[in-house]
C-alpha cells in the first residue's frame, strides 16, 4: 500500500527508526492477542514512548486515510487488538511509567502502558490498592484494561474499570489531545469518559489514565466450598446474596475445571466434588467476622462437604491459585479450547449449567464452567482437538448456542472479554439495529472516518455522513449564537 | 408545518388523548412551553417524538418538575413531555438485585417497593420528589455516593427515544455486561439533550439491618479536612462523609455514616468517634443529612468539586469568594467524594457573578469545576452558568450527531447544546 510507505518515511522523521517497525519477521510476534486463533500482521508497527507520539502517529494515519489499532500488553480475548493489515499498530507498553501515587487524594495517575498489577504494588506501602483485578493482572495494561473496561474476581463488591477509571488524556482519532476528567469528579458536560471505558479503541487512544485507589481492608475472610455439584453450590450462591451479604469475591468451579487445576496447579480442592466456591470477605473485621460465620452456615445449609477456611495469606492464595489458574490449565486435559465469556442474571444459574450440560451431553464436546458466580458471569470452556476433523467446528457451535442461552435469559454475550473481532457478528443477537445504529452515532462523533480499530465491536460500520434532509432547521451552532454559517 | 391545532390533535392521537395546550404552570426556567404531552409507553414517547421531529417542536422532558430550573434555560421550548405516566416498575429481579423501573417513576415510591425485600437503589432523594427521570437527567447524588458510586456507576441500561423518534436500547439488566458503547452513562446528566429516557435499569444493594451517625463540630475547614482525611482512610469503612457550613467563616460540622450489621456498627461507630476526635459523639441523622443547602429553592444554587485533598482549600475558597462579592453562602456536602453545593441569595446578580467568577479563578488549585445549576433569571444572564468545560468540541459533535436539528432541550447544556 503506497500509503503505508509514505506513512513509515514520515513517523520514521518524526519519531525516530527505533519506534518504527516494518521488519515482516518482526511484524510477525504483534501478529495477534489473547485470541491466538485470530491472526493479522499489522502494516506497521510504533512503538510510542509518550503522548507526543501517539498523536503524532494518530495524526499521521488521519491525514493519510489509515486505520490505527493500538494495543496495550495483548493479552485480551476478545480479539480487541488484533491489527489491521493495511494498518498501523500502536503499542503503548513502553508507556510504563507511573506518574503519581496521590495517597490523601486516593488517585493515581499513569500511562497506558503500566501493568495492572503495579499499580497496587505502587499504592500498597501507603495502605491502598487498584481494585479492578483482570487474571490477568500481572501483564495486562491499564490501557487495555480501560479499553476493554476489565472485570474481575473482586468486582461483584468494587465495580469494573469504568467505575475506578476518573481521568483520561485522550488522543482522537484526529490527532487532537484532549482532557477528559481527572482527580475531581463531575466535570461539567456529557461523560464521555462513559462512553470511552470499554469502547475498545475505536475512539481513541488513552495515553494518561488517572484511577482510584481503594483503601486496603481491615480483615479478608475466604472459604473453600466443595459440593457435589453445581446446583447445591448455586444454591449456596442465592442463599449469600439472599442474605444481603455482598461478598468480595464468588467464584465457581465445576467437576471438569477442577480436574484441570488439580492436574496443573495441585491446587488441592476438596476430593470428589462436583462443584467448589470460592467465597471471600473483606472489610471492617467486626463485619466479616458476623458475616463469614454466617456464609459459612449458609454453605453448610446448602450442602457443602467440606468447607475450608484460609488461615493466612499463603493459603488464601492456593485457594485462589487454582481459580485464577483455570484456563490455561484445562490445557492439561484438552488440546484445545474456546474461553467463553457470557453473562446470565445469577438466577438462571442452576438452570443454564443444566442446559450447557444437556448441550455437552447431545454434542459430546465436554464444556468445564469457571465463573464469577456472584455476578453472573459464565466462563464456560469448550474442549476440543483441532486434530480431529469436524472438533473445532462443533465446538464452535456449542460455544454459541451458550451465547443463546445467555441471551434467552435476558443477559450479554460478554461481561468482561469485550465484543473485539470475535464477537462482532453476534451484537445483533442481543442489539437492535437501531441499537447499534444509536451507539454507533457516537463513533461517529469521535471518529467520521472509522479509521480507530476499525471491524471491532460493530459488524457493520455506519456512514458518519450527513443523513440527507435532516438538516431542516438551523445549525444548533448557529442557532446559539457560537457560530455563523456561510 | 401543521397548525397548532394539527400539532395537538397528533399529539393526542401519539398519547391516547393525553395531550393538551400548555397551562400557566407549564414552563421551564420561565420558558412557556406550547403543549404538554404525556406518553404512557415508550412507544407513546416515540409517538411524540416523531411529531416533535415532523414539526420542529422544541422538546423538554418533565418528571415531576423538581429540578426544571436546573441547568441554563431552554432556547426555546414548545412541547414539554410529561413522563409521570411513565409509572411502572417494570421488573424487580430480588435475587439478582436488579430492578428496570420506567421514566416516571418517583424515587420514594421505588424505595418502598425495594424495601419489602429489603433492598435499595443507593441513590438519596436529595430533591425530594425526584423520580427516575429527573435523576438520570441531572446526576444528582447524595451522600452514599462514597460507597456506593454515582447514577452513572448504578445504571445498567437505558431505553431511549432518539431525536428522531427511533427506540434505541444501550447496557442491559445485569450487572456486568461489556457489549457496546455504554450510552446509559453518556445520558446520565446530560439533561436530556441527547434523548428521552423512558426506562432504566439499576443495580441495587441489600439494605444493611444497622446504621449509626457519628457527628463532630469543627472550627475551620483545615480541622474539616483533617478529620475528613483520617475517615477517609480508616479501614472501618465510611458509607459517607458530610461536611455543612451554613456560613462563611463559620465552625464546619462533620458527619460519617457507617452502615452494617448490628454488632458490625456498634464497633465501628465507636471507631469513627475515635477517628474524628475531641467533640465527637454518636447521634441521631443529623436534619441537613442528605439535603441541599438552605436557601437553595429560592435563591442560587452552585455546584463546587474538588479533588479529594482540596476539600479544605475550596472551603476557603468559598469564604474568599463571598468576602470579596459582598454575599454570603451555606456550603454542604460529601466531603469523602469532593463534591460540594453552596446557596446564595439571588437578589444581587452582580455579587453572584463575582463570586462564581473569584470562586472558578481559584477552582483550578484544587482541580475543580464551579456551575451554577439553579439561579434567578437576572443572576442567570449576568453569569456564565457552566464554565469552562474540556472536551467541548467533542460534546458538540456528540450532540450533532444525536439531535442534529436541536430539538431535545436547546440550550440547556454546556455551551449552548
Amino acid at each position: 500500500m503506497a500509503g503505508l510507505s509514505e506513512l513509515t518515511s514520515r513517523l520514521r522523521a518524526e519519531l525516530g527508526a527505533a519506534k518504527v517497525i516494518d521488519d515482516r519477521q518482526e511484524l510477525r510476534t504483534y501478529e495477534c492477542d489473547g485470541l491466538a486463533h485470530y491472526k493479522v500482521v499489522p502494516g506497521l508497527v510504533v512503538l510510542a514512548e509518550t503522548t507526543a507520539d501517539v498523536a503524532a502517529v494518530v495524526r499521521a494515519c488521519n491525514e493519510a486515510g489509515v486505520p490505527f489499532v493500538a494495543r496495550g500488553s495483548g493479552t485480551g480475548l476478545s480479539g480487541g487488538a488484533l491489527p489491521h493489515a493495511d494498518g498501523v499498530l500502536v503499542v503503548t507498553s513502553r508507556m510504563r511509567k507511573i506518574l503519581d501515587v496521590d495517597r490523601d487524594g486516593q488517585r493515581a495517575v499513569v500511562e497506558p502502558g503500566v501493568i495492572n498489577l503495579h499499580v497496587t504494588r505502587a499504592a500498597a506501602p501507603s495502605g491502598y490498592y487498584y481494585a479492578p483485578d483482570p487474571s490477568s493482572q500481572q501483564v495486562c495494561s491499564i490501557g487495555g484494561n480501560v479499553a476493554e473496561n476489565s472485570g474481575g474476581a473482586h468486582c461483584l463488591k468494587y465495580g469494573f474499570t469504568t467505575n475506578h477509571v476518573l481521568g483520561v488524556e485522550f488522543v482522537e482519532p484526529s490527532g487532537e489531545v484532549v482532557e477528559i476528567g481527572g482527580k475531581a469528579p463531575d466535570p461539567p458536560g456529557y461523560d464521555l469518559l462513559g462512553a470511552i471505558v470499554g469502547s475498545e479503541g475505536t475512539l481513541g487512544i488513552a495515553t494518561r489514565v488517572t484511577v482510584r485507589l481503594t483503601r486496603a481492608p481491615e480483615s479478608v475472610q475466604t472459604l473453600l466450598a466443595g459440593f457435589d455439584g453445581t446446583d447445591a453450590a448455586g444454591q449456596a450462591v442465592s442463599a449469600i446474596i439472599a442474605a444481603g451479604v455482598i461478598p468480595a469475591a464468588v467464584e465457581m468451579m465445576d467437576a471438569l475445571a477442577i480436574e484441570a487445576a488439580e492436574a496443573a496447579v495441585h491446587c488441592g480442592y476438596p476430593a470428589g466434588a462436583g462443584a467448589v466456591l470460592v467465597v471471600e470477605l473483606d472489610g471492617p473485621a467486626s463485619e466479616v467476622d458476623a458475616q463469614f460465620a454466617q456464609v459459612r452456615e449458609l454453605c453448610e445449609k446448602a450442602g457443602a462437604f467440606e468447607i475450608r477456611i484460609a488461615a493466612d495469606d499463603v493459603e488464601r492464595a492456593l485457594f485462589w491459585k487454582g481459580r485464577k489458574s483455570a484456563f490455561a490449565a484445562v490445557g492439561r486435559i484438552s488440546p484445545d479450547y474456546i474461553v467463553q465469556d457470557g453473562v446470565i442474571p445469577r438466577t438462571a444459574l442452576p438452570e443454564v449449567l443444566r442446559a450447557i450440560a444437556d448441550l455437552s451431553a447431545e454434542s459430546g464436546v465436554r464444556v468445564a464452567n469457571v465463573f464469577h458466580a456472584g455476578d453472573g458471569n459464565l466462563h464456560p470452556l469448550v474442549l476440543f482437538d483441532d486434530a480431529v476433523p469436524g472438533q473445532a467446528e462443533r465446538a464452535e457451535e456449542v460455544s454459541g448456542a451458550i451465547l443463546d442461552l445467555c441471551l434467552e435469559h435476558g443477559g450479554s454475550i460478554t461481561g468482561e472479554h469485550g465484543v473485539g473481532s470475535d464477537k462482532a457478528k453476534h451484537m445483533p443477537r442481543m442489539f437492535s439495529a437501531a441499537d447499534l445504529d444509536t451507539m454507533q452515532l457516537v463513533r461517529c462523533a469521535f471518529d467520521p472516518d472509522g479509521l480507530s480499530n476499525p471491524g471491532k465491536v460493530f459488524p457493520t460500520p455506519r456512514l458518519c455522513g450527513e443523513v440527507p434532509g435532516r438538516h431542516r432547521g438551523a445549525h444548533p451552532l448557529v442557532e446559539a449564537g457560537l457560530a455563523e454559517q456561510f | 408545518m401543521t397548525g397548532p391545532a394539527g400539532v395537538l390533535d397528533a399529539l393526542r392521537q401519539a398519547t391516547g388523548g393525553h395531550a393538551g395546550p400548555a397551562g400557566d404552570g407549564d414552563a421551564v426556567d420561565g420558558v412557556p412551553a406550547r403543549f404538554v404531552a404525556a406518553p404512557g409507553s415508550t412507544a407513546e414517547a416515540a409517538a411524540v417524538v416523531r411529531v416533535a421531529a415532523a414539526e420542529g417542536l422544541a422538546v423538554v422532558a418533565r418528571g415531576a418538575g423538581t429540578k426544571l430550573g436546573w441547568g441554563t434555560p431552554p432556547r426555546r421550548l414548545d412541547l414539554i413531555v410529561d413522563t409521570r405516566r411513565l409509572d411502572r416498575i417494570v421488573e424487580h429481579a430480588a435475587g439478582d438485585l436488579v430492578v428496570v423501573a420506567q421514566a416516571g417513576v418517583p424515587l420514594a415510591e421505588l424505595g418502598e417497593r425495594l424495601a419489602g425485600d429489603r433492598q435499595r437503589l443507593a441513590v438519596d432523594e436529595v430533591v425530594p420528589g425526584t423520580t427516575v427521570g429527573g435523576m438520570l437527567g441531572t446526576g444528582v447524588t447524595g451522600p452514599r455516593r462514597l460507597q456506593a458510586g454515582a447514577v452513572r456507576d448504578l445504571v445498567l441500561g437505558v431505553t431511549m427515544v432518539r431525536a428522531d423518534g427511533v427506540v434505541a436500547k444501550a447496557g442491559g439488566k445485569v450487572v456486568k455486561n461489556v457489549a457496546g458503547y455504554d450510552l446509559a452513562k453518556l445520558v446520565t446528566g446530560a439533561y436530556g439533550t441527547l434523548g428521552l429516557v423512558t426506562e432504566a435499569a439499576f443495580r441495587l444493594h441489600p439494605i444493611p439491618p444497622a446504621a449509626a451517625y457519628v457527628s463532630v463540630r469543627l472550627p475551620d475547614p483545615a480541622s474539616a479536612y483533617q478529620a475528613v482525611q483520617r475517615a477517609l482512610h480508616a479501614q472501618w469503612v465510611p458509607a459517607a462523609i458530610e461536611l455543612d457550613r451554613p456560613e462563611p467563616g463559620g465552625p464546619v460540622e462533620a458527619a460519617v455514616l457507617v452502615e452494617g450489621t448490628e454488632a458490625g456498627v456498634t464497633a465501628r461507630a465507636e471507631q469513627a468517634v475515635a477517628t474524628l476526635g475531641e467533640g465527637a459523639a454518636r447521634i441521631d441523622r443529623p436534619g441537613w443529612w442528605g439535603t441541599l443547602p438552605a436557601g437553595s429553592d429560592r435563591g442560587v444554587l452552585v455546584k463546587a468539586t474538588t479533588e479529594l485533598t482540596g476539600t479544605g482549600r475550596l472551603l476557603e475558597g468559598i469564604d474568599r469568594a463571598a468576602v470579596a462579592a459582598g454575599t454570603t453562602a451555606a456550603v454542604r456536602g460529601s466531603g469523602g467524594v469532593g463534591v460540594f453545593h453552596a446557596a446564595l441569595p439571588g437578589t444581587d446578580p452582580a455579587a453572584v457573578a463575582a463570586f462564581v467568577k473569584a470562586l472558578r479563578d481559584a477552582a483550578p488549585a484544587w482541580q475543580g469545576s464551579v456551575v451554577v445549576l439553579a439561579a434567578p433569571a437576572p443572576v442567570r444572564s449576568e453569569v456564565d452558568s457552566w464554565g469552562p468545560v474540556s472536551g467541548l468540541d467533542l460534546m458538540r459533535r456528540v450532540k450533532e450527531q444525536f439531535d442534529p436539528d436541536a430539538l431535545l432541550a436547546p440550550g440547556r447544556f454546556v455551551g449552548g447544546i
